[in-house]
């Protein structure tokens, strides 16, 4: 029993510090480096602005969605989805 | 198609379809005469109609009614309600003007506030769903146990959203008074009915209904006019697409500006105006005599020259204009160098990130534009208003889906934003630098009456040049309307639109401040045997306190009270973050380390904000306190320091005392889905 939940925690934790590793990343990362990027041009923009104005929101939202996903696959795997 | 849909979702379909109608019908009215102030009359009654209607359909005498409309949202609504309840008027109106002001640096903003609901996914909402508790306070007090970090935790949430409603209440007074001519002190009045309509009688519940349909009248106001904007300049109806193309425009353009001789020469003028007031400062008292003077000598000698009455009238004038004593001069010759300094600057470039001269220079904006993003990150993720909103999902699974919606409407206008500030900026360039004042478009004029807008010929070429003109950030998303040439209901819908902000934001924050009262202070410290019934009585006297207050506090135009809503995050985020993290991930944190971070934290930040800021408190007799800030962090991002002061000191105090004997359980509790056993 507890070694199943310690499991379940242990995933749930590793998914957390993953994803907010990545979220890290793209919230200070690509800003740090902005005005380096800012040589690439993509769809218009200089990549710098557009990670800032765009794509980095985006990914926020694909990082979000991600989560949701596998939460709910580890959920239902340990039984444990709502009903 | 429509069977297929929820009962509510139906509601609000048919809503927006009223809603849709209803400025179809106003267009036509224009169309056949009916004047402006009528179409601002009829925006501002029908919306605060129908919010009031919700309000009185949803009303409720139930406890978990009141405080989490009784955990029964959906995913899909919550996430509108939290997009309403998190963007305000600051972010509707301000935003798009502190992008076209600051270009690149103002991006800060767009990624922080969004960046922090990824926190709130990952670190709080799912956990704090689970718990099941009605406000932060009790979270924290259910962790931790004990009534001090309750305590705390209400101070920290009442400072951090009463400088925020109030300055809510101030936006609607500003709104109202700018679009339907009302007085600004009728209109703020005007804000808090609308804002009681809904939260008196059906609290929370109310709350999150009116919410939704003031988000889809924000939205629809906020996207209208920039779409026809940017269909009129591209051909293509979706700014976000097209903008990079026209940001190219902007930067050919500023090149071919920035350095045109005119520029230059304007910028210089400006600047030996700078000097001129700084030699007069350094001078006081002798510079005013001496002006006072000279204007005497001209007068005496204009009168003896029999010349002109109209002149010396004129010059009598500005003698009479001249500041009355030495500390006045001081004042107004300071306020009018640092305009004129401002002015002679060289514009920034649009796109360029952190733009300096030197290495040095744009490493301090890089520092600050990183911490920027820190503090509003963590300060969103940390926002008492925001979080109690995910206690209202049915379930787990849905509280975390229901952050995926409330990233993706907030979204939706922070894409928006920027392109907003681009299309102004591409306007501003096109159409006004290098045109004859006396044939600068319709709505340059329009707002320079009401001072949103200001233009000086300084160097008397009859045309305008970029440094002569400056704008109010407030004006980018007023204006566009206008110059987009679109009729006034399109102004009515913004209008609309920038109240739908500030009255859904002001009612979760008083909402937050009347129950950490409510609740938290009174029920569960001074009277826990109190009847439901006397709970909820209690709860709406206090929400009617509160909001009197506010609009009090508001009405009498409080200009230091809108900066402070900048530091509202860095409160926020150093006050709850390091022990809601701590406390849902760390099992070892104990009550004495919490309870010293959140002290510690918001110290910190407060102290900072106050060294930095002022030099002086008049009222508490403190002068001459001010501190040169700590590797050139501007204050508003304070919040840096307070968070790291906070996770520090609670770890380390945790690690001295005694684990908590209560934590495992609860700890268990919130970690696992529905508490059920595994």
């Amino acid at each position: 029993m507890k070694g199943k939940r310690h499991l379940y925690w242990r995933r749930t934790r590793r998914l957390t510090f993953v994803l907010l590793l990545l979220w890290f990343c793209v919230t200070f990362g690509t800003t740090w480096f902005a005005r380096d990027i800012n040589q690439i041009v993509i769809f218009g923009f200089p990549l710098g602005f557009y990670m800032a104005a765009q794509g980095g929101l985006v990914l926020f939202l694909v990082i979000i969605w991600w989560y949701n996903r596998q939460m709910k696959k580890i959920d239902i795997e340990f039984g444990l989805e709502d009903e | 198609m429509l069977r297929s849909l929820t009962r509510l979702q139906r509601y609000y379909l048919y809503y927006t379809g009223g809603f849709l109608a209803f400025i179809g019908a106003l267009a036509v009215l224009e169309q056949h005469g009916m004047p402006p102030r009528w179409i601002g009359y009829a925006f501002l009654m029908f919306t605060i109609a129908m919010y009031a209607l919700i309000g009185i359909i949803s009303r409720t005498s139930d406890v978990s009614e009141y405080y989490v409309a009784g955990r029964r949202v959906p995913a899909f609504f919550n996430g509108m309600a939290t997009g309403a309840d998190w963007m305000s008027a600051a972010s509707f109106i301000g935003m798009a003007g502190t992008l076209y002001l600051s270009g690149f640096q103002g991006l800060a903003y767009v990624i922080g506030w969004t960046g922090g609901f990824v926190l709130v996914a990952l670190l709080l909402a799912p956990y704090l769903r689970r718990c099941e508790q009605y406000t932060i306070p009790d979270f924290l007090g259910a962790r931790y146990g004990g009534n001090s970090i309750r305590l705390v935790a209400v101070g920290a949430a009442i400072l951090a959203s009463f400088v925020y409603v109030v300055a809510q209440i101030y936006g609607v007074g500003v709104i109202t008074s700018r679009f339907v001519s009302l007085q600004f002190e009728i209109g703020v009045f005007v804000g808090l009915a609308g804002i009681l309509v809904c939260s008196f009688l059906g609290g929370m519940r109310a709350v999150t209904w009116t919410q939704v349909a003031q988000y889809l009248i924000l939205i629809v106001a906020y996207i209208t006019p920039v779409a026809i904007l940017s269909y009129n300049v591209t051909g293509n109806p979706i700014p976000q697409l097209v903008y990079g193309e026209v940001l190219q425009k902007v930067t050919h353009l500023e090149n071919r500006l920035f350095d045109s001789p005119a520029e230059i020469e304007v910028r210089q003028l400006f600047h030996e105006r700078a000097d001129v007031y700084a030699q007069k400062i350094m001078q006081l008292p002798q510079s005013l005599n001496n002006e006072r003077e000279q204007l005497s000598t001209q007068i005496n000698q204009l009168k003896a020259s029999d010349a002109q009455m109209r002149d010396i009238v004129a010059l009598e004038r500005q003698r009479r204009e001249l500041p009355h004593d030495p500390e006045q001069a001081k004042v107004r010759w300071e306020a009018a160098m640092f305009s004129a300094v401002e002015r002679s600057r060289k514009p920034i470039h649009h796109a360029e990130a952190f733009p300096g001269d030197t290495e040095a220079e744009q490493n301090i904006l890089r520092i600050n534009f990183l911490a920027l993003i820190f503090c509003l990150t963590v300060g969103t993720a940390a926002l008492p208003h925001v979080l109690v909103r995910y206690y209202t999902t049915p379930t787990v699974h849905e509280a975390r889906e229901s952050v995926f919606w409330s990233l993706l409407f907030i979204l939706l206008l922070y894409i928006t934003a920027p392109a907003y500030a681009v299309f102004a900026k591409h306007e501003v360039l096109s159409h006004l630098a290098e045109i004859p004042i006396a044939k600068l478009p319709g709505w340059v004029t329009a707002w320079a009456k009401v001072g949103l807008v200001s233009i000086e010929d300084i160097n008397l070429d009859g045309v305008l040049q970029l440094a002569e003109l400056s704008l109010n950030p407030d004006v980018i998303v007023l204006a566009t309307p206008e110059i987009a040439g679109m009729p006034y209901v399109i102004s009515g819908l913004v209008a609309a639109g920038g109240l739908a902000a500030a009255l859904s934001t002001a009612d979760g924050l008083l909402l937050t401040i009347t129950s950490a009262l409510s609740h938290d202070v009174y029920y569960r410290i001074i009277r826990p045997d109190a009847s439901t019934q006397f709970r909820l009585v209690i709860s709406k006297s206090m929400l009617l306190v509160v909001a009197v207050l506010a609009a009090t506090v508001a009405a009498e135009k409080p200009g230091t009270i809108l900066s402070m809503v900048a530091w509202a995050f860095s409160i926020a985020g150093s006050a709850f973050f390091p022990a809601l993290v701590l406390g849902i991930f760390w099992e070892r944190a104990t009550r004495k380390g919490a309870l010293a971070g959140m002290v510690v934290g918001v110290s910190l930040s407060l102290y900072y904000i106050l060294r930095v800021e002022f030099d002086s408190i008049p009222w508490l007799g403190i002068s001459g306190f001010g501190m040169e800030p700590w590797f050139h962090v501007q204050p508003t991002a304070a919040g840096l320091f307070g968070v790291v002061a906070g996770f520090a000191t609670i770890i380390v105090v945790s690690l001295m005392t005694q684990p908590e004997p209560g934590a495992e359980d609860f700890l268990t509790k919130i970690r696992l889905s529905n508490g059920k056993d595994a």
